[in-house]
């Protein structure tokens, strides 16, 4: 009986020292991320880091602007968000009211198949046939612009807006419905004024997720934008902040490389951000459900 | 829908422009299915057709050799292995007992909301940013250097929060009468959550375990930095931990984007394609069988 007391005790104490690692996670990365980032932001000033713009790191007279940086990831989610909102906010319409059950049953695997996907492979891709039809269709000198990059990020934040947006279509009460309905009004006046309005901040809180996808994706941004560090330019080669990080860390040195981890405090806030908002926008949810 | 019969006189009387309002945006909606639908299936069949013809025996039964002007990616299978079972191994116990703290031992509402919070956070929290602090702590601060170990360390953190989720989503459905009836018959806490409460999740947990291998397979930028892209053959899975290992996805980004190699490339983004339907309808399968005990 003691014996067991004992484990009974150990136990407890696993579990809530398995449950502190989430909280302990979250302070060691924001932690991580102020003391490295704050460095390189003293040296150049905190004005000249975020509102230069010109990025030189590795010349002899090395300059740090992020603001390139800066209005590219802004500029390259904003598009991606205009591309990706209407055709996923239509196809959570499609799923959850349109489409009959058995057929949104053979479309909704398609939406979680295009989440599975790692973003490498939508690079890759985007680099072989999407950058070279904008090439031509463009009669540009190369594809790896920024507007190839917002329709990657638009394809990317397509899954998350669609299954956000799906399940709160598939909350508002039926009684709103039935109620338009009543009144005379079709089916899709009734989606479009009715449960769309009333759903509305579920799927803000779905563009608010694609927002943050968006603006964190790295690796297939990089396959897509051509990595040079100009200001957005929407047939030009931009880099974001997410790859202005990637393409110079793993030679990085000095002043440049805690550069770069002010580049990543600068991600990390507006991450922040987005998560604060998401997180309220949530909550929100169905206050006047009854 | 069972409103239609009802709708369906008025609709005859509705005025041509609202009509074609509504013609409008209906085909819309059917449009935006299309794409959705035709980018998958295009998707999936380019990457077949490309990266198919290029997968052949030799790319994946040999590794890298200069010399002879070959490319084998044999190593980078086993250190994706290695990097799934290191990351599964660790965090598993604790995803699942983080779990078990929130859903059957935390008292305070306010700790458990504060936990769930910081869980959300990580979630939120982009890869770019993993491989970072993964860096720092990992790497430098414990003197891992850029090692397999390093890496699958970073991925614990990064599916904590969805394997937390899981194992809680089913610890939810789990009756409370079995808590009920084992406290009644006088087993303390831990006995029966380990005899009774933990046998009924075992379809959540491995549904979080599926979604995380998903994660892990298709992670490159968390792991550029912490596991580095190294390529040399390790049968030992002691030894491969303290090496530098690219997982397929970190080399399919090496290959393309360091050297070119398009036809690797396509080779293994027709393998990542392959293990993502697979992952997709195990985890799939394993939700499907935890509807039924829930």
């Amino acid at each position: 009986m003691k014996a067991r007391n004992i484990t009974e005790r150990i136990m407890n104490l696993i579990f809530t020292f398995c449950g502190m690692i989430a909280i302990a996670a979250v302070i060691g990365i924001s932690g991580y991320m102020i003391v490295s980032g704050l460095p390189a932001i003293r040296e150049i000033g905190l004005k000249e880091f975020l509102l230069g713009q010109v990025w030189k790191s590795t010349a002899s007279e090395p300059r740090f602007g992020i603001l390139p940086f800066i209005l590219s990831s802004i500029v390259a989610t904003f598009g991606a968000i205009l591309i990706g909102v209407p055709i996923g906010l239509m196809t959570s319409v499609f799923l959850s009211k349109i489409a009959r059950p058995k057929l949104a049953a053979s479309v909704r695997p398609a939406v979680e198949l295009l989440a599975g996907i790692p973003s490498v492979v939508y690079g890759l891709v985007g680099m072989i046939v999407l950058a070279p039809a904008v090439m031509k269709a463009f009669g540009i000198k190369s594809g790896a612009t920024l507007f190839t990059a917002m329709i990657v990020l638009a394809v990317m934040i397509l899954p998350s807006i669609v299954s956000v947006s799906e399940n709160a279509l598939n909350a508002v009460p039926k009684k709103y419905e039935e109620a338009s309905l009543a009144l005379g009004a079709t089916k899709i006046e009734t989606i479009f004024k009715v449960s769309i309005p009333a759903a509305k901040s579920g799927i803000s809180a779905g563009v608010v997720l694609g927002i943050g996808r968006a603006i964190g994706e790295a690796m297939a941004v990089m396959m897509v934008a051509g990595n040079v560090a100009n200001m957005p330019k929407l047939f030009g080669s931009v880099r974001l902040l997410t790859t202005a990080i990637a393409s110079e860390m793993s030679y990085a040195g000095g002043l440049q490389k805690q550069a770069l981890f002010s580049i990543g405090l600068v991600l990390f806030i507006f991450i922040m951000i987005i998560n604060l908002t998401l997180n309220t926008l949530l909550k929100g949810g169905y206050s006047d459900e009854q | 829908m069972n409103n239609k019969s009802a709708a369906q006189p008025l609709n005859s009387r509705i005025a041509a422009g609202r009509r074609l309002n509504e013609l409008v945006l209906r085909a819309l909606v059917y449009l935006a299915a299309l794409i959705v639908t035709l980018l998958l299936i295009g998707l999936i069949g380019y990457i077949f057709y490309r990266g198919l013809p290029n997968l052949t025996w030799e790319l994946l039964s040999t590794q890298r050799s200069v010399l002879a002007g070959r490319i084998g990616i044999l190593p980078n299978l086993l250190f994706t292995l290695y990097t799934i079972l290191t990351a599964l191994v660790i965090a598993l116990p604790v995803g699942i007992g983080s779990a078990i703290f929130l859903n059957e031992y935390a008292r305070s509402g306010k700790l458990v909301r504060f936990i769930e919070f910081s869980t959300e956070t990580l979630t939120g929290i982009p890869s770019i940013i993993y491989g970072l602090v993964g860096m720092l702590f990992f790497s430098q601060r414990l003197g891992l250097r850029s090692s397999v170990l390093a890496g699958s360390l970073t991925l614990v953190i990064m599916i904590l929060p969805s394997i937390t989720r899981t194992t809680q989503e089913s610890l939810k459905t789990t009756p409370q009468a079995y808590r009920d009836g084992a406290a009644a018959l006088g087993a303390p806490k831990w006995y029966a959550i380990r005899t009774i409460v933990l046998p009924c999740t075992v379809d959540g947990i491995v549904s979080g375990a599926i979604l995380a291998v998903g994660r892990i397979v298709g992670e490159s930028a968390a792991l550029l930095f912490t596991a580095g892209a190294g390529y040399v053959l390790v049968t030992n899975y002691i030894k491969a931990l303290s090496v530098s290992g690219g997982t397929l996805s970190v080399m399919l980004y090496v290959y393309t984007m360091e050297h070119g190699e398009f036809g690797v490339g396509f080779a293994i983004a027709a393998i990542l394609m392959l293990l993502a339907l697979v992952i997709n309808f195990a985890a799939k399968a394993a939700r499907k069988k935890l509807k039924r005990v829930g």
